[in-house]
């Protein structure tokens, strides 16, 4: 084989089987490695969830003031009757309370399940005195039967910290009790500011520097230059500026006193519209960069062809250019948004209230979300918040995972009607 | 002068930033006539082609000197909109491009911006049997574009063109990118159109330009060698460089 087979020399030599296998070895390194960083990043999620889950259900260790066994007969609150509940509660609880409870709804006029409900909360009072995570659940069952017979009067229950109760409830001083409703409730409100007032903007003025924009002149690149500047800003920076301008600045606006309808002596700016105002900047340069990106895409040849028969600048913008780019600018705001929705830090500058148990009714009330509600419960002392705050984690993954379902859906469906 | 102008160009030069492609063009296009311009690639036909219909206005850092006239009538001039001149003079490009979008709203778009205010069913069916097109997608008029075969994208890209009532066609290698038949198809197509439109055509394609165009221009690194009538430049050319090319010497 040292000729080729014209019978020429040839510069590539003899070994060439080796020179190939030399080759597929070189390959064959580069492919492990990137297997291997295909590995670790999947493995790294595995742990993150298993983590999360891991502290979500378990046994815990419940102790009742009063045992419901001692109320009704095994126990089960609701076999008794509407009557027995109320004199029950009668015979426990205060008559300044009982009055309270019969303002708010009579007690002879509610069901049986709700009044048991009372009982149970009011009377029954279980509390929580040891939380195990789902791994101790599983494989140290010696030591959860030690500690219960450590405290007598108590009982072992298996719970799902993240449950429909969980979801409903607003925001409780005992982890047991405590839910996720008033910083879901601020969330949305959050996220629905941020798509009113950032997609709108983000998608005109990415037109505008993609399509009416000359970048030759010198202002012009400068704004571009700022755009991709800002966007790799640490958030923290948009708090303090959301701070100066929303809360202070604007107060009378977005506290809302101009508007009337709040008390203006406890009014101040921090509320959920300067909130949703700051994160919208936050995300401002994402949604333009993308949305130049997703128009940057757009054929030429499409351009063209509507320029060819006539159109006006506008009518090409609208009939063509966004149409095609529709699909991309939405897979990217939804990106930008799902940044907006895990974001802590701005919130916790202008001002997110940590403790707070009223759902947000309108633009100027107070409000929390849901990271900074995680992030206070994994702040308390009580270890039992810990597992309170991972089952706040899946409600934000699972509420993150369905925006970006909704986003692929919508993509899909677009993108299927302007392809055969 | 025999024939009557549809369009003519005096003295063009243009420019793409500091580079400059087209040299003291001056050059009649007669209405009615087909126009080949041919020449190596690179050599600026498809430029001027693009400055006809001020497409070249779309691209950054570009400039003209000299004047183009439509009829008469100067097209860069301060109160001509570049608009009003696409619609009259059309363009059909190298690769097929509808819209992604139905067959019918293909053709009925470009009519619908320009204020078409008449039946815009009878305008789609005439406008894709003046392109032989009816026949293949009568049945389809709702679906998408794309779904066509590329000759057949082109013919509508054609049609589409027409439906807007230019004076003049321009075609850019309109057939680069098509089979031997689909080709022959468009090129029966445009011996068809002739009768209405004027075209002017850019082509690689030298027995393209010999079965189509009456006229031929031929264009080396920006400036016309030479033009005349197509017999001509095939059978007599003047220039040393045009029998070269034509035969295949080079280029």
């Amino acid at each position: 084989m040292s000729a080729s087979y014209t019978g020429q020399k040839s510069y590539y030599g003899d070994g060439m089987a080796q020179n190939i296998a030399r080759r597929r070895r070189h390959g064959r390194v580069w492919h492990i490695l990137f297997y291997a960083a295909t590995t670790i990043s999947i493995l790294a999620l595995i742990v993150l969830l298993l983590n999360i889950f891991n502290a979500v259900f378990g046994f815990v260790l419940i102790e009742d003031e009063v045992p419901p066994t001692e109320l009704a007969p095994g126990g089960d609150l609701e076999s008794l009757s509407q009557g027995e509940l109320i004199s029950l509660l009668e015979e426990y609880l205060s008559v300044g309370l009982i009055r309270r409870f019969n303002f708010e709804e009579p007690l002879a006029e509610r069901s049986v399940t709700d009044l048991a409900a009372l009982v149970q909360v009011r009377i029954v009072n279980p509390t929580v005195i040891e939380a195990w995570s789902l791994q101790e659940s599983l494989f140290q069952s010696d030591m959860i039967r030690a500690e219960h017979a450590a405290h007598p009067g108590t009982r072992v229950q298996f719970r799902s910290w993240l449950s429909a109760r969980f979801l409903v409830s607003p925001q409780n001083p005992r982890p047991q009790l405590a839910g996720i409703r008033t910083a879901f409730f601020g969330s949305l409100w959050m996220i629905i500011i941020v798509i009113v007032v950032a997609f709108p903007i983000g998608v005109a003025a990415a037109i505008y520097l993609e399509e009416y924009a000359r970048s030759e002149i010198w202002y012009n690149r400068i704004i571009e230059v700022n755009i991709y500047n800002l966007a790799g800003i640490p958030s923290i920076i948009f708090g303090l500026l959301g701070l100066a301008v929303f809360v202070r600045a604007l107060e009378p606006f977005t506290s809302g006193t101009v508007f009337g309808g709040v008390d203006p002596t406890t009014a101040n700016g921090r509320t959920i519209i300067s909130a949703g105002l700051t994160l919208s900047l936050l995300i401002l340069p994402i949604i333009i960069i993308n949305s130049r990106e997703a128009i940057k895409a757009v054929p030429s040849s499409l351009r063209e062809s509507s320029y060819g028969l006539g159109a006006t600048k506008w009518q090409t913008i609208w009939h063509h250019v966004l149409p095609a780019s529709f699909d991309r600018i939405l897979t990217g705001t939804i990106l930008a948004i799902s940044r907006a929705i895990g974001e802590t830090a701005p919130l916790v500058v202008v001002g997110a209230s940590t403790f707070i148990t009223v759902d947000p009714k309108t633009l100027f009330s107070k409000f929390t979300t849901l990271p900074i509600q995680i992030y206070q419960w994994s702040a308390r002392p009580q270890s039992q918040f810990r597992n309170v705050a991972a089952a706040a984690i899946v409600v934000l993954l699972v509420l993150m995972l369905s925006m970006n379902a909704v986003a692929i859906i919508m993509r899909n469906r677009i993108s299927k009607q302007r392809r055969i | 002068m025999d024939t009557k102008l549809a369009m003519h160009t005096k003295n063009l030069n243009f420019f793409y930033g500091d580079f400059q492609a087209l040299f003291d063009v001056s050059l009649d296009f007669g209405a009615n006539e087909v126009t080949a311009l041919i020449g190596p690639s690179g050599c600026g036909k498809s430029t001027l082609l693009r400055c006809l219909n001020r497409m070249n206005d779309l691209i950054p850092e570009t400039r003209s000197e000299g004047e183009i006239y439509f009829r008469d009538q100067p097209i860069h001039g301060q109160e001509v909109d570049p608009v009003e001149v696409r619609r009259q003079v059309g363009m059909v490009f190298q690769k097929p491009n509808p819209f992604p979008k139905t067959i019918y709203e293909n053709i009925a778009w470009g009519a619908r911006i320009n204020g078409y205010r008449g039946d815009m069913d009878e305008l789609v069916e005439t406008s894709l049997k003046k392109c032989a097109l009816w026949d293949e997608v009568k049945e389809k008029l709702k679906q998408n574009a794309l779904g066509l075969s590329g000759g057949q994208q082109q013919r509508l890209c054609i049609a589409r063109t027409i439906a807007v009532e230019p004076d003049v066609i321009l075609m850019d290698e309109p057939t680069s990118a098509l089979d031997p038949i689909s080709t022959a198809k468009i090129e029966d197509l445009i011996t068809e159109l002739r009768k209405r439109y004027t075209i002017i055509i850019v082509t690689h394609n030298m027995q393209q330009a010999g079965r189509v165009s009456e006229k031929t221009a031929f264009f080396l690194n920006g400036v016309i060698i030479e033009a005349g009538l197509t017999s001509d430049i095939f059978f007599n050319p003047k220039e040393e460089r045009t029998e070269a090319y034509i035969s295949g010497r080079f280029g």
